[in-house]
């Protein structure tokens, strides 16, 4: 028997965006407070679980065709890449580079290696995640 | 290259990802997986040279002051167990190529075990107590990934309890830590060995060490913590099987020495006592286990547990002879225990059957199989001149100088009952009237015994050759009897 | 405050245990989550509770004030880990009562008599 989810739908295409939004935001936050690529990951898979709930999963499929064992693959390769680009340097293992820029619009902006390392956390644990779900989700 | 330490760490893993990006194209994921496990044999002898010419190497990783970032640190100890785990993956692979099935080979199988290495020399190489958590739990996924690999119906209901047990053994460790972060202030093990030696009331750090030897006990499978074990190895295929009994529990059986020669020193009357007594009795009770059972897996997976319990012997003994033999024999019994599962796995797909009643007359088929499989059942029970012999003659020596006498008796006495319980495969499985076998086509079967015979090969070669690796033996042993060297080379100035 | 905390970790590992002892997966899985709640949470109490500003450099803060950021970097790793062996244990629950068609785990034991 299927329920009436109007309600459920409705709302949940206007909150998948603010999760998703507050998911960036959160991220980005980690630079200097607290927040970061785990996190971040984890609302935005909760965000796709909503969808899921709300639709079902193939329509989520279709909507986001990714397939999260490669982005889990991508995530980890550029969490490894950055922290091993200081391999070639000769520096200890996962020491990282900063500097300020000034860029357009921005302003005077810290840009860190960290955050191409914390970028790689997110996507792995969104891929991660996701995956769960999806074994569990996909047989009836 | 300060960072050559970490190369057998890094290099599994970034072919595990790489792995994981075309999961279907088996021809692509043997080469590659070979590829990357010969790699990184490669980066360890260069790491071996290294350590072997300027001493200890070590790294805080992130450019912060030793002891508060995450140190890496290789001593001889450790570059000569990195070698052998990833002397052993390399041949697990070859082995799996015939014996996994090509539908394991399809999903993930060949990533689980590189990343599995990742986990096994992260584990051997980290230098502070709480990295050494987080290997352990990278090792310890890709061993559940691995263990439920299949689906068959017992490796489910065998997972769960050994997760289980993982899981409780996990959280006790992060207990344990918390407890020594709060006495000590520091979870760096060469600071760790600078604060313990100051603090005066040993009392609650005899009972912190205790609570790490219960940790690790869990994962070494000493004496009443074993009971997980014999169950869940024999749920997996043989190859998984062969990867976990050489080299899971001795990450366990490496923790334990590492904790308890660097800085558990306290209170050496009760703790190294305690673990002497522990590992006669986890002699004892694998004995009980391989002898009573008529099937080669378990007869085999009895035997790790025995092997873990005359290598803690000679830790506990915490002299010169007891801490060389134990090194030598950790290494011989991982080389040696994956050729004789190896082997069991042959004579296993030969007769369809794991039962040994059930066997009989291969020596008339197989040849030479059944005379591979004696030379590595002699040198499990350390017949001279092979691998076994070095290392539990030492240990035995070890028990003799210091004040377990008892248990170097024991462990003389028992020595029979591990050949013995060898031997019964021998001469239930290759002599009697033959029993019709399961054709194999020759290439299946050299593909299965050519691994095999070359690691059999390798540990003859390393108990004849003892002399040539007495030099490493001794200075890895050096090292862990003057934690000072180990200290010194951590927090430099 | 320490006592407190000390009593609440007494008792999610309580809890733990007794959830752990059942029979049933799905209690198992609950039990275990507890059981790494309550570790996480001595980490914190044995890192010590003093300070309460976050462990990021800021104006007009003394460096007394600050947390020890260690116990919380600890702890942020454990949870990662424990979400992460929880997950999978969930999924090998699910497949395993699929596959064996129980939950429970008295029918579970064995090893070549009921395959």
């Amino acid at each position: 028997m299927r329920t009436n989810d109007v309600m459920l739908q409705t709302a949940t295409k206007v909150v998948t965006f603010i999760i998703l939004m507050f998911a960036v935001h959160i991220f980005f936050a980690g630079h200097y407070t607290p927040g970061g690529g785990f996190v971040g990951g984890l609302l935005t898979a909760s965000a796709i679980v909503l969808l899921m709930l709300a639709f079902d999963i193939e329509t989520v499929k279709k909507i986001i065709p990714f397939n999260y064992v490669m982005m889990t693959a991508i995530g980890l390769l550029l969490a490894l890449a950055t922290a091993g680009a200081s391999i070639f340097f000769n520096v200890p293992f996962f020491t990282h580079a900063y500097d300020y820029f000034h860029l357009p619009l921005f302003g005077k902006t810290s840009l860190h290696s960290a955050a191409l390392f914390d970028l790689g956390v997110y996507l792995v644990v969104v891929g991660v995640t996701m995956t769960i779900i999806q074994t569990i989700g996909e047989d009836e | 290259m300060i960072n050559l330490l970490l190369f057998p760490v890094i290099i599994p893993m970034l072919f595990g990802t790489i792995l994981l990006f075309f999961p279907k194209n088996i021809r692509m994921q043997r080469i590659i997986a070979a590829c990357g496990v010969a790699i990184t044999f490669i980066a360890g002898l260069f790491l071996l040279a290294a350590v072997k010419t300027n001493g200890l190497q070590a790294v805080t990783l992130g450019s912060w002051d030793a002891p508060f970032g995450i140190s890496m640190v290789s001593d001889l100890f450790s570059v000569l167990l990195v070698l052998t785990a990833t002397l052993i993956t390399l041949f697990v692979i070859f082995y799996s190529f015939q014996t996994i099935g090509f539908e394991r080979e399809q999903s993930y199988y060949y990533p689980a075990v590189l990343f599995l290495l990742t986990g096994v020399n992260g584990a051997f190489t980290t230098g502070d107590i709480f990295n050494l958590f987080v290997f352990f739990e990278v090792l310890l996924m890709s061993s559940y990934m691995l263990i439920v690999h299949g689906g068959e119906k017992p490796q489910l209901r065998e997972t769960i309890k050994y997760l289980l047990v993982n899981i409780i053994s996990s959280a006790l460790f992060v207990a344990a830590v918390a407890y020594l972060y709060s006495v000590t202030g520091t979870l760096n093990m060469a600071d760790l060995a600078v604060k313990i030696p100051q603090i005066q009331e040993t009392g609650i750090l005899t009972v912190i060490a205790v609570l790490f030897l219960v940790v690790f006990g869990f994962k070494a499978s000493i004496f009443p913590l074993y009971f997980w074990l014999p169950g869940s190895y024999y749920a997996p295929p043989i190859p998984v099987l062969a990867l976990f009994g050489a080299l899971l529990t001795k990450v366990g059986v490496y923790a334990i020495t590492r904790t308890y020669t660097l800085f558990f020193t306290m209170n050496i009357e009760v703790t190294h006592e305690l673990l002497a007594i522990i590992a006669i009795l986890t002699i004892l009770a694998g004995c009980i286990g391989a002898l009573a059972y008529f099937d080669v897996k378990k007869i085999i997976i009895y035997n790790i547990i025995i092997a873990v319990g005359v290598i803690l012997f000679g830790v506990s003994q915490m002299n010169g002879a007891g801490v060389e033999g134990a090194i030598f024999y950790l290494i011989h019994d991982m080389l040696i225990k994956a050729a004789l599962f190896f082997l069991v796995g042959i004579i296993a797909v030969l007769f369809g059957t794991t039962n040994l009643r059930e066997m009989g007359g291969l020596i008339k088929t197989y040849p030479l199989l059944g005379w591979t499989y004696l030379l590595a059942a002699f040198g499990l029970a350390g017949i001279p001149p092979l691998s076994g012999f070095p290392g539990k003659l030492l240990i035995v020596q070890g028990g003799f100088e210091g004040p377990n006498f008892w248990g170097s008796l024991v462990i003389l006495a028992t020595s029979l009952l591990v050949l013995l319980s060898v031997i019964r495969i021998f001469i239930y499985a290759f002599w009697g009237p033959p029993v019709k076998t399961i054709p194999i086509n020759k290439s299946a079967y050299n593909q299965m015994f050519i691994p095999s015979l070359l690691l059999v090969i390798i540990t003859v070669f390393v108990g004849v050759g003892a002399e040539l690796f007495m030099p490493l033996i001794s200075g890895a042993g050096e090292v862990l009897l003057n934690p000072s060297i180990y200290i010194d080379a951590v927090l430099k100035e | 405050m320490e006592i407190i905390m000390s009593v609440a970790i007494g008792f999610l590992f309580m809890a733990a245990v007794y959830l752990i002892l059942s029979k049933s997966l799905i209690r198992i899985i609950i039990g275990t989550g507890l059981l790494s709640h309550g570790a996480h949470l001595l980490i914190l109490t044995m890192g010590g509770l003093g300070g309460t500003a976050p462990p990021v450099v800021a104006d007009g803060v003394q460096i007394t004030d600050y947390v020890d950021p260690l116990p919380q970097a600890l702890i942020l790793t454990a949870i990662v880990i424990s979400f992460a062996v929880t997950s999978f244990f969930l999924v090998l629950a699910y497949r395993a009562y699929q596959e064996l068609g129980t939950d429970d785990m008295n029918l579970m034991r064995g090893i070549e008599d009921r395959d």
